[in-house]
């Protein structure tokens, strides 16, 4: 725990301040003053998001290829990304420790592990909802399986998979703000350090919002752009 | 590829004891069906739902594959082909369409070219083409299937089956989602398009009417994926092979034949004609002669003004004394059914028949209609004794029944 209290003795800074931090209340003075402090944790979350979203996206898109090919894959892989959801947070943090260490490394693989059940179910989702008459008009025209893939079935499943890119987002942004217990950085280390200092929690919660409203509504800008057909049939 | 849309030959279609048993079933679902459909022509799979003939039909683009037997196309068996490329050049039609919602009907149309590498600008010109054959605004290539009504969708449908000019066409259902006003349009339009182009065609159905109105052949299917009848639509209903077909084609089928006649193709009654002021002598010799015993009084065009009483008839020259109106006119090229039915609603026997510019040409009425019924059905059961190979049955013998 050295990590969390050198780096609280910064945090927890409140020095040249006066009175309204030390009474622990919503101080807006001092927030301007400080929010340089909250640039590089902020930075950091910024990192231990969207690295797992990235990788969990690719390891959940493959999964779901790999499963709508082969359907029995289905039921075993729901199961076992689900069976890694319910595993607390914070205990998985503190179970990896051991084998992965402190660091990013082990918040990555976590956060990675959460967006799993997420993603991957909405792949499935959004393939097993494209409409049957297109799958098989597509393959009456003479479309490989590869074609039907990429050209019919992907596109179509599009809106599903992001829905379920987004919502993982929102949660990796929130599940982040444990990533400190790993020993990884993140603005959840700048809660921790001063939880009583409702200045402090406020200011870390209002970015934390404005990070996962950011990344949803890019996530969302990428959907709308590659699906122009929805707003034309609308 | 043909470089000319529009272009290519047509290619016949057999079906050679071809059968689909599917694994861990006992009865097969397409029962050693053989037929052949001519290049050009189209041939209706009809049936009750589960006789098999979707199956039958998707066996000839492999969506399917045969279990025994054989299809072949154009005299090469469909088995020696990768189903890919088979598929390519089978036009594919389907009940629900299968436009590609997140692509434009022009991408749509574009499909198949696409596949096969077509160069942009060839593509471009062919959407176009394509657009204007099935009746649709060239500006509709840049809309989404969203944007389109289930008519437009549906010729949206055959333009794309058609994009590369394929020598044979499958239609399942191809018009059974479309409200019946416009699926009568479509099919009007089908078949208009079918005079021009030629395909080789087979259409699914579960529409007797349908399979009548659109084949030149009719295969009835019946459960089991067992062939009943193959035959064209008037032999179907004149002769159905057995208490299968009869049934599945209905009790009415002699008023379903009649759809299928003009009043043109039947012997009509020849009627007297006569003019005001003319010698009733002379009108009373074609009255003898005639079928129809009332003379019609015709203006100098010889067009039909009204049947003649007997007062009219009664002075040297004929007068203008009506007993009844000429009505209803009847027109060579109208269907025969559409005339008995103008003739039951004036509740009259007859009519006078007139041709495209109005003269007088005979006279239509239920007896020789009922006639004509009857010869068919002679005709059709004189071949198929005159098949039976007995060549001294006189087909004409039957002709007693009716």
């Amino acid at each position: 725990m050295s990590l969390i209290a050198q780096s609280g003795g910064f945090l927890r800074d409140r020095t040249g301040d006066s009175g309204c931090p030390s009474n622990n209340g919503i101080c807006l003075g001092w927030m301007v003053d400080h929010l340089d402090r909250y640039w590089s944790p902020f930075l950091e979350h910024v990192v231990i998001t969207l690295i797992p979203l990235t990788i969990g996206f690719a390891i959940a898109l493959s999964m779901g290829l790999l499963a709508h090919r082969q359907k029995w894959l289905i039921t075993p892989l729901t199961g076992f990304t689900s069976a890694i959801y319910t595993i607390p947070s914070i205990s998985s943090f503190l179970l990896l420790l051991p084998i992965t260490g402190r660091g990013n490394d082990t918040a990555i693989i976590a956060l990675t592990a959460y967006t799993l059940v997420i993603i991957f179910r909405n792949v499935i989702t959004g393939l097993a909802g494209v409409p049957q008459h297109a799958v098989d008009a597509a393959r009456g025209m003479g479309l490989t399986n590869r074609q039907l893939l990429f050209r019919i079935e992907l596109p179509l499943a599009l809106p599903e998979i992001i829905a379920g890119l987004r919502i993982a987002a929102a949660t990796t942004v929130g599940l982040a703000a444990f990533a400190y217990l790993a020993g990884a950085g993140g603005l959840g280390a700048n809660i921790d350090a001063d939880i009583d200092f409702r200045g402090n929690v406020l200011v870390c919660g209002v970015i934390l919002t404005l990070l996962a409203a950011t990344l949803d509504f890019i996530v969302l800008s990428i959907q709308r752009l590659l699906t122009p057909w929805r707003r034309a049939a609308a | 590829m043909p470089d000319q849309p529009g272009r290519s030959s047509a290619e016949p279609l057999e079906f050679r004891d071809a059968t689909k048993l599917y694994p861990g079933s006992s009865e097969p679902a397409v029962d050693g069906l053989s037929l052949e459909v001519p290049a050009g022509e189209i041939c209706v799979f009809v049936g009750p739902s589960g006789c098999g003939k979707t199956t039958a039909m998707r066996m000839v683009n492999r969506m399917i594959d045969i279990t025994s037997g054989d299809i072949l196309l154009g005299g090469r068996s469909v088995k020696e082909r990768k189903p890919e490329d088979l598929r390519r050049n089978i036009g594919y039609v389907i009940q629900q369409i299968g436009l590609f919602p997140h692509r434009t009907i022009g991408e749509n149309i574009a499909t198949v070219p696409v596949l096969l590498g077509w160069e942009k600008a060839r593509i471009s010109s062919r959407v176009d083409e394509l657009l204007e054959l099935v009746g649709l605004p060239t500006e509709m290539r840049k809309r989404y299937p969203g944007q389109l009504s289930g008519g437009q969708r549906q010729r949206v449908g055959v333009a794309r089956a058609l994009a590369v000019d394929p020598p044979v066409m499958l239609m399942d259902e191809p018009f059974g989602a479309i409200d019946p006003i416009n699926r009568e349009r479509l099919q009007n339009e089908f078949l208009r398009l079918q005079a021009e182009l030629r395909k080789t065609i087979v259409f699914v159905t579960h529409d007797i009417d349908e399979a009548i109105k659109m084949g030149d052949r009719i295969a009835v299917l019946q459960v089991g994926g067992k062939l009943a009848q193959y035959a064209p639509p008037a032999e179907l209903l004149t002769a159905p092979a057995n208490a299968f077909v009869e049934d599945f084609v209905g009790a009415d089928r002699a008023l379903k034949r009649l759809a299928l006649q003009r009043v043109r193709d039947i012997d009509l009654w020849t009627v007297a004609t006569c003019r005001t002021g003319e010698q009733t002598n002379g009108v009373r010799e074609r009255l003898a002669d005639a079928d129809l015993d009332i003379p019609l009084l015709v203006d100098a065009e010889r067009r039909p003004l009204g049947w003649l009483s007997e007062r009219g008839l009664t002075g040297e020259r004929v007068r203008s004394e009506l007993r009844s109106p000429a009505e209803p006119i009847v027109e060579l090229d109208d269907i025969l059914r559409d005339a008995l039915s103008d003739l039951l609603a004036r509740e009259s026997m007859y009519g006078p028949v007139v041709d495209a510019s109005g003269h007088v040409v005979g006279a239509l009425s239920i007896q020789a209609i009922s006639h004509a019924i009857g010869n068919a059905r002679a005709e059709v059961l004189g071949a198929a004794e005159r098949v039976s190979a007995d060549p001294e049955h006189e087909p004409a013998e039957t002709v007693e029944e009716s």
